[in-house]
């Protein structure tokens, strides 16, 4: 019997978030727990499911396409499933800690449903479920942020036209297709779609809203103030995963739907603001005073990546920069996640995330740092950690195309990094001198430690085992590598 | 169980897995430390015979495990190998004893993370020692940059920050650049191994024109960390760092990777007589020079001991790329076996200065008047290493010298020997003021400390340590005939490159 997995992946979650509704009292974190989870062993479920079987499609309540909603799952989405749910697992147990009493069964609901609807972009096959997707975990992304408290207002509500304005785009170009072609399924209209006028609009305009959504320089602006101002599983949540799900949309179409347009002048576009992301964005991490900015700014400089690698990604020769993507878009998500609970878990400890409460007390606060700090060697690009496989996959595919200013980018982007992140590792060094009383260090949560370390090891461990995810994600030829003539994915 | 297979990982966990238990330890579980750090060194030189045994009778171990699709990280203990890793292997063993010593004298704190860094610093040398490609030896090779940096900053001052920083912007650039390199390299010729003769060549028709800049990038590379000018700027900001550790440093962890590194690509990437075909060893021996009259002159304006000692190992390091880049058999001995001799000379000459500092409290070489009677034994080790790097024989640094001219004039470079010899003129210039000052003039007293136990000058630790090395050096020159010396692993080594 073939079990519903992809199904289960958005449904499991969903119950819980129902449940925790219910019940938003002292029992929503054992319930919202026991979803994670499940969730948790769905999704390696699933993955084994693909690495035995192949890729697979599900149709809900057995309505196929174009009529019904189909689930379809290759290796692309299964590596970003199994990455949210590792992201998932550690942020709710740091939530356990970090959310005592105050809005408890709010963040529960919210953060489950969110977790759903990302798993929906990642499995859905059709355009118009995918917006629905979108729109849901939007929506309850504002709302997470909003928990933060009245000071984190302004930003949800600049977060909040965002997320629309991104949807509207998104779907007028969703409109454009279904009135020209009449489909909305994805493998369909990759079959469908031919070079024209209204093709190229509606990629224009799908880029455009996704590309805001992905936070591509220069539709930026809202990151920062919204991913440093949530409450700090939100943002791991928001940086790590949210970001990449909108940018996974992008390569859906990029090589499904618009597979047969010409985009060479687009990649050239998006490179560049790509490279100047990743330039600019790590020079403003270099220079914020608090952590939580720090590592918000160090977001735009590393989606930026995702975007740059494209251009070789397209040239021929340069097919390993698209398994560089997608292993960058995994490593990127569980080492950001680990730094935002970092992050967190200091400021907790202080009262607040400056660099100058930190000074003196490094000593009292090495756990998070350590955590802080393997995340960091991920977003280095330093071995062993799936950030050094995926920058070696980018700069094979640049040095595979003669594109040296790529690479000269790739690198430099690599030593800015260094340069915000041993910003805070020094403190773990510093010697603590007279002027402070190291004692006035608060506790933190045992979780919230604990959950920081086990999803930092992730980044390093994917330096290591990189094989299987790197085999996975071929499965189902998401970037439509290797194909022979004639023959259909 | 394959002991072929499992060997040299052995050999690299079995100082990793220590220091990975130290890092968890209390500050004031002094014997578990010592137990774990001493239990470590000699399983780890027990390992290693037991695989220099097996390596003798032609016996080849590798570890391999594949990471990515095609890439393997490889460990693979074969001749050339052997020779770095036994050199890591017993100066670990001297200098985990200094240490031991060194920090109960005065730098008690954060002891455990100290002795962590330090077996994971010498768990990756050992790894790169062992890298059986250009994969797995850029990964060992960034993470030595990561595990040395606490051990940089290990007293937290300002100075040790500034200095940390300096470090980690120089080897991080150069790992860059490396990296830039290798994975360029890959995308041409696709996944390959060390091998004996270099595995270019074939390529040579095609891309050709592409391997010069190539080249260039890796010893830009790898020239950071064995301090090629002017890239060097960073090693003697670094000396900030307690004694063992610049010790360690400058004898066998940071500065002889590069140069190590530089080895395996000239011999095990390029291969020697393509790299010749390129003229990049004139590049080489070039670079060579520049680094060795430059290291030399800047060490005779120092003031600072262990400043002068690390512009003392600019110079003496390049030495490596000297015998390297002049390409002929017995100027190539002359450059390889100068990694271990230079490496026992300097950790030596660190012993000392530590041994000085830590006892007395000086620094500065004008305050060291008088003090052989004081410390009579560091002092007469402090003699002999510095005879040896001038080049009196029967010392280590004497055959070193003696090979890189006999092969200078052999491949007809004659000049190479006037640079030897400005370049001993200069090393006695700056060496033997300090042992004449130590020796023959009157003492200022009082010292700004003294440390004495026992009957002994200072900490027994200390004092034999560094006696042992001293005596390693002078048996590296004496014994330098005998079989199983430096100087005849080498010709094992290079009998199969040049026939």
């Amino acid at each position: 019997m073939e079990l519903p997995l992809a199904s289960a992946m958005v449904m499991i979650p969903l119950a819980g978030a129902l449940i925790c509704g219910l019940f938003p009292g002292e029992k929503s974190p054992w319930i919202g727990m026991a979803a994670s989870l499940l969730t948790f062993f769905c999704a390696g479920v699933l993955a084994y499911a693909l690495w035995t079987g192949g890729p697979m499609t599900e149709s809900l309540g057995g309505w196929g396409a174009p009529l019904g909603i189909e689930l379809y799952v290759d290796g692309l989405a299964a590596i970003l499933i199994v990455m949210t749910s590792l992201v998932g697992v550690a942020t709710s147990l740091y939530s356990v800690g970090y959310f005592k009493g105050h809005y408890r069964g709010f963040y529960w609901s919210l953060w489950l449903v969110v977790w759903a609807a990302i798993n929906g972009v990642f499995l859905s096959s059709d355009l118009f479920n995918i917006y629905v997707c979108l729109e849901v975990m939007g929506l309850g992304s504002v709302a997470l942020i909003a928990l933060a408290g009245p000071h984190a207002l302004r930003a949800a509500m600049r977060y909040l036209l965002v997320t629309l304005c991104g949807s509207f785009f998104y779907l007028l170009g969703v409109a454009l297709l279904y009135s020209r072609w009449g489909v909305l399924d994805l493998q369909i209209l990759s079959t469908m779609v031919e070079p024209s006028l209204s093709a190229d609009v509606a990629l224009g305009v799908m880029i455009l809203g996704l590309a805001l959504k992905t936070a591509l320089l220069p539709l930026h602006f809202w990151l920062p103030s919204a991913h440093a101002n949530a409450p700090a599983p939100v943002s791991a949540v928001l940086s790590g995963l949210v970001v990449k799900a909108s940018f996974v949309v992008i390569l859906r179409l990029w090589h499904g739907v618009f597979g047969t347009l010409d985009k060479d002048d687009l990649v050239v576009v998006l490179a560049i603001l790509g490279a100047i992301a990743i330039v600019w964005g790590s020079v403003q991490a270099v220079r914020q005073t608090r952590i939580k900015m720090l590592v918000a700014y160090s977001t735009i400089a590393q989606l930026g990546y995702l975007f740059l690698a494209m251009l070789p990604a397209s040239r021929e020769g340069g097919e390993a920069a698209w398994h560089g993507i997608g292993y960058f878009a995994l490593s990127h998500g569980c080492a950001k996640g680990a730094m935002f609970l970092a992050a967190g878990a200091i400021a907790v400890s202080l009262g607040q995330d400056t660099f100058d409460e930190m000074r003196g007390r490094g000593l009292k606060l090495a756990l998070p740092i350590i955590a802080f700090t393997l995340g960091g060697i991920s977003l280095i690009g330093l071995p062993p950690s799936g950030g050094y496989i995926a920058k070696w996959l980018l700069l094979t595919g640049a040095s595979a195309t003669g594109m040296v200013w790529v690479a000269a980018v790739i690198q430099l982007g690599g030593l800015l990094a260094a340069a915000y992140v041993f910003k805070v590792v020094v403190y773990a060094f510093i010697s603590p001198g007279e002027e402070r009383e190291v004692e006035s260090v608060g506790p933190i949560p045992w979780t919230m430690t604990a959950a920081a370390l086990a999803l930092a090891v992730a980044p390093i461990a994917l330096g290591l085992i990189a094989i299987f995810p790197l085999e996975l994600l071929d499965i189902g030829l998401p970037f439509g590598l290797g194909l022979p003539e004639g023959v259909e994915p | 169980m394959n002991p072929t297979f499992w060997l040299p990982l052995a050999v690299v966990l079995s100082s990793m897995v220590p220091g990975l238990l130290i890092f968890i330890l209390r500050e004031d579980q002094v014997r578990a430390r010592t137990a774990l750090n001493l239990g470590g060194a000699f399983l780890k030189l027990g390992l290693i015979a037991v695989m220099l045994f097996g390596v003798y009778r032609g016996q080849v171990y590798e570890t391999r495990f594949e990471v990515m699709p095609g890439f393997d990280l490889v460990l693979e203990a074969t001749a050339l190998p052997m020779f770095f890793v036994v050199l890591s292997g017993v100066l670990w063993l001297i200098t985990t004893i200094y240490a031991i010593g060194y920090l109960d004298l005065d730098h008690a704190w954060r002891r455990s993370r100290f002795f962590g860094f330090f077996s994971v610093c010498v768990s990756a040398t050992t790894a790169i020692a062992l890298a059986g490609n250009l994969f797995s030896f850029v990964i060992f090779y960034e993470l030595l940059t990561l595990a040395t940096y606490p051990l940089v900053v290990h007293s937290g001052t300002d100075e040790a920050m500034r200095a940390g920083k300096i470090y980690l912007a120089y080897t991080l650039t150069g790992g860059a650049i490396l990296m830039v390199a290798v994975v360029w390299l890959h995308a041409i010729v696709g996944p390959f191994d060390f091998q004996e003769g270099g595995v270019l060549m074939d390529y040579d028709e095609e891309y050709g024109w592409l391997f010069v800049p190539i080249f260039l990038m890796l010893l830009t590379g790898l020239g950071v960390k064995a301090a090629i000018v002017p890239l060097h700027s960073w090693l003697p900001t670094a000396m900030v760092a307690p004694a063992p550790v610049s010790a360690l440093l400058h004898a066998v962890a940071v500065v002889k990777a590069g140069a190590y590194g530089i080895i395996r690509v000239v011999y095990d990437v390029f291969g020697i007589h393509y790299v010749d075909q390129l003229g990049m060893g004139h590049v080489l021996v070039a670079v060579a020079t520049v680094t060795i009259i430059y290291g030399s002159l800047k060490a005779l304006a120092q003031e600072n001991l262990k400043q002068r000692l690390a512009f003392s190992t600019v110079s003496q390091v390049s030495y490596i790329m000297l015998g390297v880049g002049l390409i002929g058999p017995i100027a190539s001995i002359g450059g390889i076996v100068h990694l271990v001799h230079q490496g026992l000379m300097k950790i030596t000459l660190f012993f000392c200065a530590g041994n000085i500092a830590e006892t007395l409290g000086l620094k500065n070489i004008s305050d060291l008047n008088g003090i052989g009677r004081r410390l009579p034994l560091t002092m007469a080790a402090f003699t002999i290493a510095s005879l040896g790097m001038i080049g009196v024989p029967p010392l280590a640094g004497f055959v070193t010298k003696w090979y890189l001219g006999m092969g200078a004039l052999e491949v007809g470079q004659p000049w190479v020997i006037v640079v030897l010899m400005i370049s001993g003129a200069l090393n006695a210039a700056y060496f033997l003021p300090i042992v004449y000052a130590a020796y023959f003039k009157e003492a200022v007293k009082p010292w700004p400390r003294d440390v004495r136990e026992g009957r002994l000058e200072t900490r027994p630790t200390l004092v034999w340590t560094t006696v042992s090395t001293a005596l390693l050096v002078v048996m590296a020159g004496v014994f330098a005939a005998a079989p199983l010396s430096p100087v005849a692993w080498i010709e094992i080594v290079l009998a199969r490159i040049y026939p």
